[in-house]
């Protein structure tokens, strides 16, 4: 899933300055499932957000809505007539909801009310931690199911470097070096003999680098 | 020119492929622009050495170009070993270096992966990362042997240029640090540097495993020495420094001595590692990694008898 995570509510006040008539707007998907953009988050904001208002001497006129995603245009036209109505909308959903609402909605200002932080998975209760950088040439194949482009902190996709220790990574004794985990799993998949193979350069042309991304699927058009 | 073709520009190369005991050290660059630093290294340096690699922004701290330093080098007779790490530039861009170093006259080439920029004074930067230190080495090996850039189109000329990369005895995980060498050696690395030895039974038991799969005489093993200044520096290079091994009955032997003497017991030590070093089979010389500390090198060269 997507993962994000809160703003500092000084800097959502700062955005927010001198406008009265907010929309918070949720979303169902990911951020719901990560507990940072739901329809919980979206009533907890308004609260928080309403003794702010008070507390400034001219209250906030809040209106709460959360839409199943943010990043479907199928899901927008009752949160877009809100939005006519109000001075800006908070949006909670990730980075790509907030454009979505953005674009859908011009003249009117949106502001995004989390921080996407990355493609992710739960560790543990309350612990996320990053998994995919969408490069667009998935090689969990090669790799034992690890990704190194992610998860190695140099993402380097021929072996750790030399500051891998006991297990960890040399930028940080709380990550698991990446290729320490891949060597162990490829080892544990008999697979070890396929380390031997020289991965060539990355075509980084598939990810970020080659500019925006756009999938087109006929079939479904 | 001879015949009309280039003679190899590297005496790191005709010395190791002479079979001779290659004495290589490393000089960092400066903080500034002041090319008398690097000259006064030089000098210093002057015949003790083979060659003299150039480290590239170490422990990603901003210091002069290495490509520069090793110019300054070679004017003053010391023949450089330029290092090149990926954390700072993209394929075009090392590429380009390499042509550029190629130019400037530089004939050794040392590709690194280079350390995290958050080790650094600059953690904010973003890097690169865009090859790893396995996929440099191959794609200099084919620029030079292939006239070929990574893209695939034709490069102009002759390349001549010595080829080396780094091993690490006593990384993580261990089991795979000489798989690991197999690879570079696969990629084209002509000579390896390791990290600095201070734990010379575990260097020996990664030298064994070297040479099971003939990887002593596919490539020139230079291991890595590194003189111990203060009991306080082992003590910081053993806990601070990703990557490295420093035995506890080392730190001890220097905290031993009154601190005033404390560097001429870190000379010793150096000089009896070297001497235990060149008698493991496969290694063919020492890399001398005398931190800011360039005046020990001849002094542990001489006292060591390789030179
Ligand atoms: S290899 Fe690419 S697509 Fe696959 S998990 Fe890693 S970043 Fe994601
Ligand atoms: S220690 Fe491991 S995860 Fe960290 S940069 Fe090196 S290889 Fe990658």
């Amino acid at each position: 899933m997507i993962v994000g995570d809160w703003k500092p509510i000084e800097t959502i006040l700062d955005y927010l300055g001198e406008r009265e008539r907010i929309l918070i707007a949720g979303c169902n998907g990911c951020v719901t499932v990560c507990n940072a953009g739901g329809q919980k988050e979206v009533d907890m904001l308004a609260r928080i957000l309403d003794l702010a208002g008070k507390k400034r001497g001219r209250p906030f006129h809040i209106t709460k809505i959360t839409v199943e995603r943010q990043c479907d245009p199928e899901f927008l036209p009752e949160l877009l007539a809100l939005a006519a109505e109000h001075d800006a909308v908070l949006s909670m959903a990730c980075g790509a909801g907030v454009q979505l609402v953005a674009e859908h909605a011009p003249g009117r200002e949106v502001f995004p009310a989390i921080d996407t932080n990355f493609i992710g998975a739960v560790e543990r209760k309350g612990e996320w931690g990053e998994r995919c950088q969408a490069c667009g040439d998935c090689k969990l194949f090669v790799t034992g199911g690890i990704c190194p482009v992610t998860r190695c902190s140099k993402s380097l996709m021929n072996g750790p470097c030399g500051g891998s220790r006991d297990g960890k990574c040399e930028v940080d004794p709380e990550i698991p070096c990446a290729w320490n985990l891949i060597v162990d799993r490829l080892e544990a998949l008999g697979r070890l003999d396929q380390y031997d193979i020289i991965q060539p350069p990355a075509d980084w042309s598939k990810s970020r680098d080659g500019g925006p991304r756009k999938l087109i699927r006929k079939d479904l058009q | 020119m001879v015949g009309g073709k280039l003679m190899s520009p590297s005496r790191l190369q005709s010395v190791l492929e002479a079979g001779k005991f290659a004495v290589t050290a490393e000089a960092g660059p400066p903080r500034g622009p002041d090319a008398e630093v690097v000259r006064r290294k030089a000098r210093l340096l002057k015949g003790s050495v083979d060659a003299c690699n150039v480290t590239d922004n170490q422990t990603s701290v901003v210091r002069m170009a290495s490509m520069a330093a090793c110019r300054i080098l070679s004017e003053e007779g010391v023949e450089p070993v330029m290092q090149m790490v990926c954390r700072d530039r993209n394929r075009i861009a090392a590429q380009s270096d390499i042509l550029g170093a190629a130019a400037l006259g530089i004939p050794n080439l040392l590709c690194l992966t280079g350390d995290h920029q958050s080790f650094g004074d600059h953690p904010q930067a973003k890097n690169v990362f865009d090859l790893d230190s396995i996929q440099l080495v191959k794609i200099a090996r084919e620029m030079r042997d292939a006239a070929r850039f990574a893209g695939g189109k034709a490069l102009e000329g002759n390349l001549e240029l010595f080829i080396g990369a780094s091993a690490n005895p006593f990384a993580d995980p261990a089991k795979i640090q000489v798989p690991r060498l197999a690879k570079k050696v696969a990629a084209g690395a002509e000579f390896i540097q390791t990290q600095c030895v201070f734990n010379i039974e575990k260097f020996k038991e990664w030298m064994k495993g070297v040479r099971e799969r003939g990887l002593d005489t596919a490539t020139h093993i230079l291991a890595g020495i590194t003189p111990a200044r203060s009991a306080a520096m082992l003590e910081y290079m053993a806990t601070r420094v990703a990557g490295m091994d420093v035995p506890e009955a080392v730190i001890a032997r220097v905290k031993g001595v009154p601190k005033a003497r404390q560097a001429e017991e870190g000379i010793r030590i150096a000089v009896e590692t070297v001497r235990q070093l060149r008698e493991i089979p496969g290694v063919r010389g020492v890399h001398i990694m005398a931190i800011e500390w360039e005046e020990s090198v001849p002094e542990i060269v001489k006292q060591a008898g390789v030179r």
